[in-house]
């Protein structure tokens, strides 16, 4: 009798946690969801329908996060695995120095995304006494005066996904890096007996055994991508609707708490919409995946 | 296509970087390789074949010294351009790519005037894969394939844009005993049927004997010996060739020329006509002992295995460098074991003598 | 030797890519050690300072509770790190070493779980502290992330490696599970479980949206909220050196962590970290 209960014990705190906080709040978030005219102080609600979703879709606060949304996945998913693939195939090529080179493009993992933020803030910020070093590195060349922070959207957008590529960029460069390096080099000196051209190797070798990474890669980007959240906090401050520049993950934050919260039903529709469209855009990356990557 | 090689030096910086000296894989290679034939380059692990072979295929470069195919000097030219074709150790099939991609991408690599049309392409594909009896298997994937197969594929794959050349890294390492006697047919079979001279690596001394025209015996990056099989065998240039061909090992004993003959202990074994007095190893073949009442060589009795065709008779002797001699009787002879001793006498074409010193073979 | 044009271009590339990720860096500490009054009066700012100074530092230190912010970060840290530990190790033993019914079933259960994004759940969980009056507490602020699937799952792959016979020789020797997991499996896996609680105390430091949800009484502020609030409301806005000082103090302790275990958590990270 005391054997078969040790395993429970064991499972039992992991069991416990999870049961509060992640599966009762799982089916929480689908009945919040639901309740219409949901009113935090009374926790009652007038009637059960898909209102709150309507309210989310036709609110131009979300719309505005969708369109920000969207514009960061399509630009910084792409542009960041390119260039890590890029970066990866250059550090993979040498071999002096090629220990400091990692190390320094691991940095802005384990930094605070808030604190480095604040720094390009003030890289980019338009203040009283400076132009900011950015916009007067643009001027030098002849360029107009920008402010990357407080100024036209397209400029903020440029900041957002240059600041997203930054932080998501050691990761992929770690990833590819070893995804490179576990391609066995005979077969580099196969394809060298064989005379194969430098663009063939990588096109018909390297990229076909080092795929299943870059499609890992892809899809963690996408999703990352789509909950961005805490980059825009450090870049644009809190209010991240003043700015233009709020997400989904922000809109639903905005929609629970702060000034503006108090509506777990609308930050639970906001939220189940979001999820709904990672899913499908992973089930769309899993599908051409299949089609196209070769797996051992 | 022969291969000559001319002084060929490779030599590497060591390892441990304390020691200043650097590694010399391989010293001072001079020899020609007959075209057309099959060709063992024989040693043990670490004594530079792999770096020798690596220097033929162009994959290395010589630190000193010329290679010609035929009578191109091909030192200088650059692996993709050398024209060999290589099968390595653990074949370097592309996985992601079936059998009839893998064998075809060589000929995709052709630019300018040797590009070939897909017919083309086509048909030496099933060409190569018809000659290595894999025509059945060309939509497979090679981890959907045994090792044999695998390794056809291989040979296909390097044959396909007809090297002037093959070689062959350890080609029979990875595959398991059975598999290894029929791939050694097989691999003679191809290169019989396309005449292409090969060159193959082995540390398998049975390998080499049983599918090579001439082997090469190398050894701390030195050549030792280069000849037919049969002739290294029987006439094995020194001490470290005799004991590396032939399974089981030569039996080597301490002994000495004394008044023109052989001495093993007190015992004389051998005439030695016109040999000045000196220590020497005698090293006998398992199969030059011939059981004798009366032979020269006491020998003590340690056991006996039967192996159907012939028996096994183990047995010591103090001036054997070894532990236990081997020496391999036909199972029809009959013999008492008296007092725990056996007499021997030598067959003296089985016996071979060294000099102590110079471990070179001594011509009697 | 010849030096190839294409090594050129590879290393002029990848020095490129070093310093857009190193300027930052580079300039926060820079500001941080230039004067208030200097840095203002830069219209164009200066690549170097011929005084440095460590007001900015004082200033970051007094004007707002910057060390209490880290102090709380640090708590929070510990608690978290390691009841995650006690928590993941104990349900990484029972799915690896234990045998029971059900098992099967209850493993994927929790792997399922690791497909629910985290946004998911917030919402809820949040309702759920107000309600259990946890806000403002280090206890709301913990107890949401004190379990991983992933670490567990992580963790029971590496208890799996380590031979069954080294468990039926300990069980002939009467040895009891507890005794064998602390004395033989914690000691063998020690290279995984240092792996992940290195991997947890950065996420725990980087931590921001939970806490920013569930504290907003400054007390209980960890440094990721510290710093959103002095941007926001501290130093008089306009202190840049300052906050930059307080920037690299948050900075320091993570980037010495991984200058000390870099290959640690590099290798951690290429298992099967993410970020984001």
């Amino acid at each position: 009798m005391k054997k078969s209960l040790t395993p429970w014990l064991c499972l039992l705190p992991a069991i416990l946690f999870l049961g509060v906080f992640m599966v009762y709040p799982l089916i929480d978030v689908l009945v919040y969801s639901a309740e219409e005219g949901y009113n935090f102080a009374s926790q009652s609600f007038w009637s059960v329908g898909l209102y709150n979703y309507s309210y989310v879709l036709h609110d131009p606060f979300f719309i505005q996060a969708l369109k920000n949304t969207f514009i960061i996945v399509i630009i910084t998913v792409p542009l960041s695995t390119g260039i890590a693939l890029l970066i990866s195939l250059g550090l993979s090529s040498i071999k002096a120095l090629r220990d400091l080179f990692q190390t320094v493009y691991f940095l802005p993992y384990v930094t605070n995304t808030l604190a480095v933020g604040l720094v390009f803030m003030i890289l980019f910020k338009k203040t009283a006494y400076s132009d900011g070093l950015v916009s007067l590195l643009i001027q030098t060349f002849g360029g107009p005066s920008v402010d990357f922070i407080d100024g036209p959207y397209w400029a903020k957008m440029f900041v957002m996904c240059f600041y997203t590529i930054w932080i998501v960029m050691p990761f992929k460069i770690l990833i590819l890096t070893s995804a490179l390096a576990s391609v066995d080099p005979v077969y580099y000196k196969a394809a060298q007996v064989d005379a194969t051209p430098k663009w063939r190797v990588f096109t018909k070798i390297t990229l076909p055994m080092i795929s299943p990474m870059v499609f890992y890669l892809v899809i963690t980007g996408f999703i990352g991508a789509f909950k961005a959240y805490s980059d825009e906090v450090a870049l644009f401050g809190t209010n991240l609707n003043a700015a233009g520049m709020n997400t989904i993950v922000g809109y639903v934050y905005d929609m629970l708490y702060g000034d503006s919260g108090g509506y777990p039903s609308y930050a639970s529709a906001a939220a189940l919409i979001l999820f709904a469209i990672v899913f499908t855009i992973t089930t769309i990356n899993l599908m051409v995946s299949r089609k196209t990557v070769y797996y051992q | 296509m022969k291969i000559v090689l001319k002084h060929l030096t490779k030599r590497f910086p060591n390892r441990n970087k304390k020691i200043k000296e650097d590694v010399i894989a391989v010293n001072d290679f001079d020899f020609t390789i007959p075209d057309g034939k099959f060709i063992g380059l024989l040693g043990p692990s670490g004594c530079g074949k792999s770096t020798a072979l690596n220097l033929i295929c162009g994959l290395e470069k010589p630190t000193e010294g010329r290679i010609f195919f035929g009578d191109t000097d091909v030192t200088d030219v650059a692996v993709e351009e050398r024209g060999v074709g290589l099968v390595f150790q653990n074949y370097a099939l592309y996985p992601h790519l079936t059998v009839y991609e893998n064998i075809k991408f060589p000929l995709g690599n052709l630019r300018g005037a040797d590009k070939l049309t897909k017919e083309e392409m086509d048909k030496r594909v099933r060409e190569a894969a018809k000659l290595v009896q894999i025509d059945e298997l060309l939509e497979r994937r090679p981890n959907e394939m045994s090792g044999g197969q695998q390794q056809r594929v291989a040979i296909a794959r390097a044959l396909v844009k007809n090297p002037k050349v093959l070689l062959l890294d350890e080609p029979l390492s990875n595959l398991d005993a059975r598999l290894r006697l029929q791939t050694r047919e097989e691999l003679k079979r191809i290169q019989l049927k396309t005449g292409i001279t090969t060159v193959f690596v082995t540390h398998d001394q049975e390998e080499a004997m049983s599918i090579s025209d001439v082997i090469v015996v190398m050894k701390d990056g030195i050549l030792q010996q280069m000849g037919e099989p049969q002739e290294i065998y029987d006439e094995p240039a020194n001490l470290f060739v005799a004991s590396f061909l032939g399974t089981p090992q030569i039996n080597v004993f301490n002994g000495r020329i004394k008044d023109e003959k052989v001495y093993i202990g007190d015992s004389a074994v051998m005439d030695a006509k016109g040999q000045p007095d000196r220590e020497v190893s005698v090293a006998v073949r398992p199969e030059g002992f011939i059981l004798d009442e009366n032979g020269t060589l006491e020998c003590e009795f340690v056991n006996r295995e039967v192996m159907g065709r012939d028996t096994s008779f183990i047995v010591t002797h103090p001036d054997f460098t070894g532990v236990n001699i081997r020496a391999i009787i036909a199972s029809d002879e009959t013999y008492e074991v008296k007092d725990g001793k056996v007499r021997f006498s030598l067959k003296p074409h089985k016996v071979r003598i060294f000099d102590k010193s110079t471990t070179e073979r001594v011509k009697l | 030797m010849k030096i190839k044009p294409g090594k050129i271009i590879n290393y002029i590339l990848l020095v490129i890519w070093g310093l857009i990720v190193l300027f930052p860096f580079y300039w926060m500490i820079l500001t941080s050690i230039k004067g208030y009054g200097a840095y203002n009066s830069e219209y164009v700012p200066k690549f170097f300072t011929a005084n440095p100074t460590f007001e900015n530092y004082v200033t970051a230190f007094t004007a707002v509770p910057l060390a209490k912010y880290f102090f709380n970060t640090l708590i929070f840290t510990v608690i978290t790190t390691g009841l995650m530990m006690v928590v993941v190790i104990l349900s990484a033993f029972a799915f690896a070493r234990l045998s029971f019914k059900g098992k099967d079933l209850v493993f994927s259960l929790f792997l399922s779980l690791m497909m629910i994004p985290n946004e998911l759940v917030i919402i809820t969980n949040f309702v759920t502290i107000t309600n259990l009056d946890l806000r403002n507490t280090f206890m709301g602020l913990v107890l949401p992330s004190v379990t991983s699937v992933f670490y567990i799952y992580l963790l029971k792959e590496n208890f799996e490696q380590i031979p069954e016979n080294l468990y039926k020789a300990a069980k002939v020797d009467g040895t009891s599970d507890f005794r064998y997991l602390t004395r033989v499996m914690l000691p063998i896996s020690k290279p995984t479980i240092v792996t992940i609680t290195i991997l947890k105390v950065i996420e725990c430091w980087n931590s921001y949206v939970w806490p920013r949800l569930i504290t907003d009484d400054p007390n209980f502020f960890l440094v990721s909220n510290g710093i959103q609030e002095i941007r926001e409301n501290g130093f008089g806005r306009e202190n840049v050196p300052a906050m930059m000082a307080a920037v690299v103090v948050i900075s320091v302790p993570l980037v010495v962590l991984f200058l000390v275990f870099r290959r640690k958590i590099m290798d951690g990270v290429a298992r099967g970290g993410t970020k984001g």
